[in-house]
């Protein structure tokens, strides 16, 4: 993939601080050189939309961002406020706050979805210091966001994607995303194989979870989404 | 796999066996090696009636002319036999007359392994019958389970004071002649548990048994006994564990259950015998048979079993569904980490009318180790309209450990159905990779697949076992190569 951000003609939110840098990035699957040269900078508050073909390298920047083993970065680097990002873990990297909403969810049979994601939201608590909530905090918590992104309670007990339709998967991802309350938040072609009303509940919840303090990379090879998230910058 | 989930599941790594040490208590031990003077050493030990002498010494005789079976997916070296010391008792001190009184030294030794011999604490609401090498030591709440007419005593107890119904019983599911480690556990014996709940009696507690091997070189060989009559109910729990120790040590075990019309018993196991080391040195070798008797119409006999130890597990927990409308079940979670080599599974012999089994068994390997299942379904001519269910399913954790499904179906009348499901699947870099991606840490991504793995068969432990596998299940995959 090539890819250079477009010259910054329309500024993200003022006084916004740079949340995300790439600079000259290369990195291989395998001896295959997928990625030949990115840049990106991405501020606080802004929703980066990322376009292109299939096959041009999306989805690579997504996982290498987030710590996905069988890429190799040959050159250049990644900051993430000012940190290292490769040099972190994939669980570092998401405790620090990077979300990954996958293009396919993977499935974990006889986990239970709140289970799952109670233990994710207190791993990230405790790495910022905060106190864990307890089984009825939480349960609080997800019924409430459930209701936000339209999934029904019992999708909540099953287990971990086991069983979901596509729409469900996908807006399981979008749930995690507002449980975890990520500040990057990377979506990779969260809208494919979605129909008009899913599509609408998952740009529904990427909207609310816009903020000043958090960013998103919305990659997709489709206009529509956009037409529901309107990007501040697209590349 | 790749470099960064290799190195994490490494790590997982570190705990030893927790319930590898020694206690220093003074054994009396008879000599080494096996002939039929021994046999009849350990029943006058035991003071047995004529007729169980008897019963041993043709049991020992028969032994003589069997072979040692080596059909298992399992490699070990040659077993001496005449190498081994086949009773071990702790010395008793004079007089020791109620719980209190029991050497110090043992009663240490079950509350560093957990297992209170008071009739209070974790395990409150459990009787417990203690077995230290080859005798009983403890049996708790007695009184309390003989207000309800349940029987709970060493099986040594039992013989003394209950003759007719052991008599009635014993071998009467495995018969002295069923095999060669059934028949050698029939000769030499030593102690075990027995139980026996009254018709229309609901046991008001868990029963449960703890084993544990202390001596060197000695064999444990014990049988329990368990009758449930007519419309009874008992639920009884197995756990054990021994030193470690560099030489392999033999566990030939002998359980027989008897079910009666409309009759319910379920049987759990915890096994965690020591597996040896990492580098596959020592370990118990695990020669177990477990078989049921579902005799009368309606009844029950479920088993629930979490393998996690041993060195070599050889093992087919079955039923016998005689009765007509009797079920049968069979709930496993195998580990085979390290170097261990698990060759487990059941057998369901559908005999009677409208009779169900049920198979779940859950395989994980790890390390160098060897994990197959090895499974029965026979409906025989009479089985009109039986049914059978078996899911198998196996888990691997790295690439240098192996999973084996040998599933044997003879079915013999038309009417019977049988459906069998078989899964491999590695443990996914992808799964792996998703819970990383939401916070989690490899350790606790790793035991959180593992756990919903087993589900299925945790569902149907006790509660506090369920827990204790989950725990147990974590520590047993530490140190798996990834």
């Amino acid at each position: 993939m090539m890819a250079r951000s477009h010259s910054p003609g329309t500024e993200g939110p003022k006084g916004a601080q740079v949340m995300l840098e790439i600079r000259n990035l290369h990195a291989n699957a395998g001896d295959k050189a997928v990625l030949r040269g990115v840049h990106l900078s991405v501020k606080e508050g802004e929703v980066h939309a990322i376009m292109g073909p299939n096959g041009s390298g999306k989805s690579t920047l997504a996982h290498v961002l987030a710590g996905r083993d069988g890429f190799t970065v040959t050159k250049g680097e990644v900051l993430y406020r000012g940190k290292d990002l490769l040099a972190l873990s994939p669980e570092e990297r998401a405790r620090e706050g990077i979300f990954l909403a996958f293009q396919y969810p993977v499935e974990i049979p006889g986990v239970g979805n709140t289970y799952f994601l109670k233990n994710a939201l207190n791993a990230i608590r405790k790495h910022r210091g905060q106190p864990e909530l307890d089984a009825v905090e939480f349960l609080a918590l997800v019924r409430e966001k459930a209701r936000m992104v339209k999934i029904d309670d019992t999708l909540l007990n099953r287990p971990v994607n086991e069983g979901f339709s596509g729409g469900e998967k996908k807006r399981n991802e979008i749930l995690q995303m507002a449980v975890l309350q990520p500040a990057l938040a990377v979506l990779d072609e969260t809208d494919s194989g979605l129909d008009i009303d899913a599509l609408r509940v998952v740009a529904d919840g990427i909207n609310d979870l816009r903020g000043p303090d958090r960013a998103m990379i919305v990659v997709t090879h489709y206009q529509r989404l956009l037409n529901y998230v309107i990007p501040d910058r697209v590349t | 796999m790749a470099e960064s989930n290799r190195k994490a599941l490494e790590k997982i790594t570190g705990a030893e066996y927790p319930y590898g040490f020694v206690t220093d208590v003074e054994s009396e031990t008879i000599p080494r090696g096996l002939n039929e003077d021994v046999v009849r050493l350990i029943s006058s030990k035991k003071s047995e009636p004529e007729w169980l002498l008897q019963w041993r010494l043709k049991a020992y005789r028969h032994w003589l002319t069997m072979k040692e079976p080596r059909w298992a997916n399992l490699r070990y070296p040659e077993i001496d036999y005449q190498g081994a010391f086949y009773y071990s008792a702790p010395k008793k001190k004079e007089g020791l007359k109620s719980l209190d009184e029991i050497d110090p030294e043992i009663r240490r030794t079950y509350e560093k392994l957990g297992i209170p011999l008071a009739e209070q604490g974790r395990l409150a609401g459990v009787a417990v019958d203690a077995v230290f090498d080859s005798v009983s030591v403890a049996t708790t709440y007695k009184e309390k389970l003989a207000e309800a007419g349940v029987i709970f005593c060493s099986f040594s107890e039992a013989v003394q004071k209950h003759p007719d119904l052991v008599r009635k019983w014993l071998g009467s599911v495995v018969p002295y002649t069923d095999n060669f480690y059934a028949t050698l556990n029939s000769a030499v014996f030593s102690d075990g548990s027995f139980c026996y709940i009254p018709k229309g009696v609901r046991c008001p507690m868990e029963l449960s048994t703890y084993f544990r091997i202390n001596a060197m070189e000695t064999g444990q060989f014990e049988r329990t006994l368990i009758v449930a009559e007519e419309g009874s109910y008992v639920s009884y729990l197995e756990g054990c564990s021994a030193p470690m120790r560099d030489k392999n040590q033999l566990h030939a075990a002998v359980v027989e259950l008897v079910a009666l019309d409309h009759a319910t018993i379920k049987y759990s196991t915890v096994q965690n015998w020591y597996p040896g080391d990492k580098d596959g040195k020592g370990g118990i070798f695990n020669f177990v048979t477990k078989r049921g008797r579902c005799k009368g119409v309606h009844s029950r006999i479920t088993w629930t079993q979490v393998e996690t130890g041993s060195a070599i597990t050889w093992k087919y927990p079955s039923c016998i569904l005689q009765g007509d409308h009797s079920t049968g079940e069979f709930y496993s979670v195998a580990v085979a980490n390290h170097w261990q080599q698990a060759d487990t599974g059941t057998k369901m012999i559908h005999i009677g009318k409208n009779t169900r089994s049920t198979i779940i068994s859950k395989g994980i390997s790890a390390g160098h180790g060897q994990n197959t299942y090895r499974g029965g379904v026979m409906m025989l001519a009479s089985a009109e309209n039986a049914r059978n269910y078996s899911q198998c399913d196996s888990l691997l954790l790295g690439d240098q450990c192996g999973a084996h499904t040998f599933p044997y179906l003879d079915v013999q009348n038309p009417t019977a159905q049988v459906e069998h499901e078989a899964s491999t699947s590695k443990i996914g870099e992808d799964q792996l990779f998703y819970c990383r991606q939401r916070g989690l840490s490899t350790e606790d991504a790793v035991n959180m697949i593992v756990n919903g793995f087993c589900k299925r068969v945790f569902k149907e432990l006790p509660m506090e076992f369920a827990v204790e596998s989950q725990k147990l299940l974590g520590v047993s995959l530490e140190g798996s190569v990834g």
